[in-house]
């Protein structure tokens, strides 16, 4: 098994026709992805390598059984395609894109509540289970199909952590970016939740980083509802107060979301952090294979 | 972005909340001028910089005569301010907000944000006013007050009135605070703020209802449906290497630190910002060249880092996932060929295309020093910190 992604996942994207979406629909597919639809409004009836384009998600979702979505509209156009998505009953909806409006976010989050879908990100590289499905942007070729669950707010450091368990023969069973911005669909405790339930997980990393306390939140949960270990690392340690660090989330406001506290409240949640990104993949060995 | 006090006092104006009177001036020659629009005194004199704490630093100060004002303006103009927001280099004052002094009766705070974990819009009030609100949170959170919002729902009577029992304010004063509040809240709403703070609010001898001062934060991503608030960007308030980098696209930060670091993301940015200090250096700086970089961009980042004379040596760590490392490579080289390498650099890439890369940096001919991976970059950076 795996989390939120698998075999059966259909995904439609959003935005296909654009340079990314037709881009990373393509390489989603090259990894094995089924990838069903797309949709662009006014571009219905054509298709981008053989895949149908539609006007509407309903229409794409009626036609191709889709039940995942991944988006790549742009900034002003990623709240409603997000909000359309979800009124067409899509069970899973990724969104790519960075620049979202953070009072657009405040209202697609609270309308989301009145729907069963579920918002990964936006501002995030999407979802991948090694060796059944790729929804998202990462580098299909750095995983390895296995028993470790991954889950950050960063993209690119997600690759690094991915590529380093992965050179230590530690295969994953799914990495989610749940995104950089401050305002996000899932968060920390939804997929730790997920992994300490999947029966094919066997322990979790979990990348935090400056702003907000989403991980003090999930390292109290860390404590209260986990038996399965987790590995943390929290990036920001050297940023200063009151800038925001590229993700429009990262940011350390009036003394709170310092990677200090972040990492004080993991390691006594009993969380194994660590503070050396260049030796995570060796450190992760020793966690979770006991092999030093 | 952030914005001055006088130009969120100008979107008060718009939204017809009560600000005082006042006139903003570039020049110490027009405080006459300014002097005789506002026709009485005493004045405030505020000086205009992006940072909060002008008042402990000097940066606020009264006057009761035209000599007085003319020769505060004279000292404060030009001066270096130095807040506990500024950092130790300070911020240059080249604006003054001349305003009317106001007979006080009592200060009240109150601030509008949103909540990131609820997705709410916050509303919070105390009756501490004029004080630093996170010390009041520290010291007796039960002085603040916070009501949440439904953005789908928005403000309602109820919220205003919890409000207004909050603050201890009398039937007198409850229409004017109304209106206050919900222009603030559709100020909030439709000028894409992500905060908004009025510290102090203050209640007049008169009884008059008054923001006297105005901090307005613009969220950066919604710039592009608020073209007035836009042209009010102030770049005198930036460092010249951060205004050079958003012209190119690239998200930098000054840091001062002596190893210059470009990478791409995020949070693997400031996850190397941390491998440089522990590797015993300063980061000079967080560069984040972003997933679509290309090679103009590369080079533009190289030569903004090298164009700060504090850095002494170079880390470049790239993880290719949709930037290619073939692509990175070539803007390295070009870079190194126009800019010239005056400080050792460190190239670490990892990824999509990575050993076409490596043959480019390696056929360059030129002294970039390659890291097998993380840990050995950060090796060869503590040498050269040491060195």
């Amino acid at each position: 098994m795996s989390i939120f992604i698998d075999n059966n996942t259909r995904l439609l994207v959003q935005g296909i026709t654009g340079r990314e979406g037709s881009f990373h629909a393509s390489q989603c597919r090259r990894y094995g992805t089924k990838v069903v639809a797309g949709v662009t409004p006014g571009k219905g009836g054509q298709d981008v390598d053989g895949v149908p384009v539609f006007n509407t998600v309903v229409e794409a979702a009626s036609h191709t059984g889709a039940n995942c979505t991944l988006i790549f509209v742009p900034p002003p156009f990623a709240a409603d395609a997000i909000m359309e998505a979800a009124d067409a009953g899509i069970p899973l909806i990724i969104a790519i894109t960075e620049g979202v409006p953070a009072l657009d976010m405040l209202k697609v989050k609270n309308s989301l509540k009145f729907t069963d879908s579920r918002l990964v990100g936006p501002n995030c590289p999407g979802i991948i289970s090694p060796g059944k499905c790729k929804a998202g942007i990462m580098p299909g070729s750095i995983h390895l199909p296995g028993r470790i669950g991954v889950v950050s707010r960063s993209g690119t450091l997600t690759y690094e952590v991915v590529h380093q368990l992965t050179q230590e023969e530690i295969g994953q069973s799914t990495c989610i970016g749940i995104g950089g911005d401050p305002v996000i669909g899932t968060g920390f405790i939804d997929c730790l939740a997920a992994f300490e339930n999947d029966p094919e997980t066997d322990g979790v990393v979990m990348v935090g980083e400056i702003g907000g306390n989403d991980e003090e939140e999930a390292a109290a949960f860390v404590a209260k509802h986990m038996c399965k270990p987790v590995v943390g690392f929290v990036a920001g340690l050297t940023a200063p107060s009151g800038r925001r660090m590229g993700h429009a989330g990262a940011i350390v406001s009036g003394g709170s979301g310092t990677a200090a506290a972040k990492i004080d409240a993991m390691r006594q949640a009993g969380i194994h952090v660590c503070e050396d990104l260049g030796g995570f993949g060796n450190y992760c060995r020793t966690i979770f294979t006991g092999q030093t | 972005m952030n914005i001055h006090e006088y130009q969120a006092k100008e979107l008060f104006r718009r939204y017809e909340i009560a600000a005082p009177a006042g006139q903003l001036i570039h020049s110490a020659v027009e405080v006459d001028q300014a002097l005789e629009e506002l026709g009485r005194f005493p004045v405030v004199l505020k000086a205009q910089v992006h940072a909060g704490g002008r008042g402990k630093a000097g940066g606020v100060r009264l006057a009761s005569s035209v000599e007085e004002a003319e020769k505060i303006a004279a000292e404060m103009f030009g001066m270096t301010l130095v807040t506990r927001q500024t950092g130790k280099t300070g911020k240059r004052v080249n604006k003054i907000l001349l305003e009317e002094g106001l007979d006080i009766d009592r200060e009240l705070y109150l601030s509008i944000l949103s909540d990131r974990a609820t997705a709410k819009i916050v509303i919070v009030v105390s009756q501490a006013g004029g004080m630093d609100i996170e010390e009041v949170a520290a010291v007796s959170p039960e002085k603040i007050i916070k009501v949440a919002i439904n953005p789908l729902v928005g403000l309602q009577p109820f919220h205003i009135r919890r409000l207004r029992f909050a603050l201890g304010l009398d039937k007198t004063n409850a229409n004017v605070f109304s209106s206050l509040v919900r222009g603030l809240y559709r100020l909030f709403t439709e000028k894409d703020c992500t905060m908004l703070e009025i510290n102090p609010l203050v209640i007049t001898a008169d009884k008059r209802l008054i923001a006297l001062d105005a901090k307005i934060d613009i969220d950066s991503s919604a710039l592009y449906r608020q073209p007035d608030i836009m042209d009010w960007r102030d770049e005198s308030e930036e460092n010249p290497l951060e205004i050079m980098a958003s012209r190119a696209g690239l998200n930098y930060i000054n840091l001062g630190g002596n190893i210059g670091n470009m990478v791409n993301g995020a949070g693997l940015a400031m996850a190397t910002m941390d491998l440089i200090k522990k590797a015993g250096a300063e980061p000079a700086n967080f560069l984040d060249v972003g997933g679509g970089a290309n090679a103009e961009m590369i080079e533009q980042g190289f030569r903004i880092i090298v164009s700060d004379p504090k850095v002494k040596g170079i880390l470049i760590n790239i993880f290719g996932g949709i930037l290619r490392c073939d692509v990175l490579a070539e803007g390295v080289v070009a870079a190194a060929r126009k800019t010239g390498i005056t400080v050792p650099v460190v190239i670490r890439m990892e990824g999509t295309n990575v050993e076409e890369g490596r043959r480019i940096l390696a056929g360059s001919g030129l002294n970039l020093i390659t890291a097998e991976n993380l840990a050995d970059a950060a090796d060869k950076i503590a040498k050269i910190a040491k060195a």
